[in-house]
This record gives structure tokens, sequence and C-alpha cells, in this order.
């Protein structure tokens, strides 16, 4: 089964890539756009018995830098 | 004097940090792989040396932090045992949760390899008491994530509590409050980008980083 986490930085955090991909965006003549937060997407290939609570485990002890990150569990 | 440099794959300053080490304190020092749960016990210093162990993969420092090796680190760190990570060790100590906060991409986003000058922020603690107050160093830098973040709460403790070993004079990466180089609530644990094992030999064009391993030296004696 797929689980997919998704990353992304706290409120609050400073994020220099998605201030220099906006940059670049405008760079290229694309306007309209306020602010770009830039996020990772980790996919897991786990058995059915993996339960959500093990999943959360796996975020919060590596996936994860919880000072600066948080994240999103995606099952399907 | 016995001291311990741990290796990761992908560390790169383990053989300088060796060298500065028996140079600069003339211990004892083994090179001890991260695979290798078992720490000896009798060491009186660990350095956790910098480069790019698996290569940045996840977060720089992240995998090497849940290395075997690690729990007998944390556990030196209980028993008092100084402990000195450097660029990628700070990175590591700052992800096994042995120092507070994150080490993130640089402000502009470029790997900066160049001489800062430091201010000496505290020169009570082990590592810097050999350093004159306020005193200003020259110190090179070699990193890409060393942009250091913590909640406003850590970082006043931090300020509050005499715990920013180093700071800035200009802001390079865009560190909170330029801080390079942080100590542990008990002050026997260092995290700090800059690197000072090289800048022990008038080769390496200054010696600003001799003084740092010399006062380890006068508190271990």
């Amino acid at each position: 089964m797929k689980v997919r986490v998704f990353v992304t930085l706290k409120n609050g955090v400073l994020d220099p890539q998605g201030k220099a991909i906006h940059h670049a965006l405008e760079g290229l003549g694309f306007s309209g756009v306020n602010d770009v937060r830039a996020g990772r997407l980790i996919e897991l290939d786990v058995n059915e018995g993996v339960s959500d609570e093990n999943i959360q485990d796996m975020c919060k002890k590596l996936l994860t830098n919880t000072v600066i990150e948080n994240f999103e569990i995606e099952r399907n | 004097m016995k001291a311990a440099v741990i290796q990761f794959p992908g560390s790169n300053c383990d053989r300088d940090m060796k060298v500065a080490i028996e140079q600069e304190m003339g211990a004892q020092t083994i090179l001890h792989w991260h695979d290798d749960a078992e720490l000896p016990i009798d060491l009186d210093f660990i350095a956790i040396p910098g480069g790019f162990s698996y290569g940045d993969y996840l977060r720089s420092g992240a995998i090497a932090a849940r290395s075997a090796v690690m729990a007998a680190i944390v556990k030196a760190a209980k028993r008092g045992v100084p402990i000195l990570g450097v660029c990628n060790g700070f990175q590591i100590l700052t992800e096994s949760g042995l120092l507070p906060g994150a080490l993130m991409r640089n402000r502009d986003q470029n790997y900066i390899c160049r001489n800062v000058d430091l201010h000496i922020t505290n020169n009570k603690s082990i590592f810097t008491r050999g350093y004159k107050e306020d005193t200003q160093i020259s110190i090179p830098i070699a990193h890409h994530d060393g942009n250091y973040f913590a909640d406003e709460v850590t970082l006043k403790s931090l300020q509050d509590n005499g715990r920013i070993a180093f700071t800035y004079i200009d802001n390079v990466n865009g560190s909170q409050a330029n801080i390079a180089g942080i100590l542990n609530e008990t002050g026997n644990v260092l995290g700090m980008m800059p690197h000072p094992e090289r800048a022990i030999d008038t080769k390496h064009g200054g010696t600003d980083g001799q003084k740092l391993f010399r006062s380890l030296v006068k508190e271990l004696a």
C-alpha cells in the first residue's frame, strides 16, 4: 500500500528555497504569485499491517525535523 | 588523554580533526566508525567532524544522527564528556537532540567557503575560556546548510543562559541572532559551523582555532 508523507516548513520558518523559486518565477515573467513555500514528498510502500501510529512515529523520529517541519500523511 | 573522532560515510574533516586534537591537545586519538555502537568508556573528548554524512540525504545530519554510535554519544554527553560537533557535526548534534534548533539552507542559497570573523560571545565555557572576553577571531566556514533556526523561547533561553559561544560579525548565512556556535545546558557539548581544526597552523592562514583545543586541555588536565 502506498503512503504519502507531505513535509512542509512550519509557519514562521523562513524558506530560502521557496524565496529563490518565487524570484525565478518572477524572472520568467509569471505574475500574481504572492509567495512560494517548498516542501518534500516522501512515498512509502508499506504492508497492510503498518498502522497510522507506526507512520506517525516514522515521521517524528526520522522523516521530519519537528523543530522546523510539519507533516501530513495520505493513505490510499 | 584519550579522544575519538566519529566517522560516517561522507565525513571529510575526520583526518583534519584528528590532527588538530593530536597536535593541540596531545591526546591519543582514535577514529571510530559510526556503526560500532560501543565507544570506549575512558574517552576524555569526542569530536564529530564536518563533511556530508550520507550525502546530506533527507536533511543534513539526519541519517547520521540515527546511527548506532549515537546512543553511546548521548550517554557520554550525560556523563559530562566534552563533545564538539563542527559543521556537519553541528548538524548531527541538532538532529540528535543534543543541541536545540536546526540548521537550514543558507539565506542566499549559496555554498559559502571562506574565512569569517567571529565574536567570542561566551568565553567562560570549557571550549572558549582560552579566548579573551569580547574578542574577534577569524575561522573558515564551508557550508550550504548553516542558517541557524530556533523558536523564540529557545533563542531567548540560549541568550539568557550564555549558551551562544560564537556569533558571526557579518551574518553570512542568515542565522538567527548571528549564531555560529551554541552550547548545551550543561556546557559540555558545543556545536559550531566554523572549522577550528582548519585554523591551527600558520600554513592554514591563521591559528585562531588553536585556543579552542588548548582550552579543553586545561579543562581535562
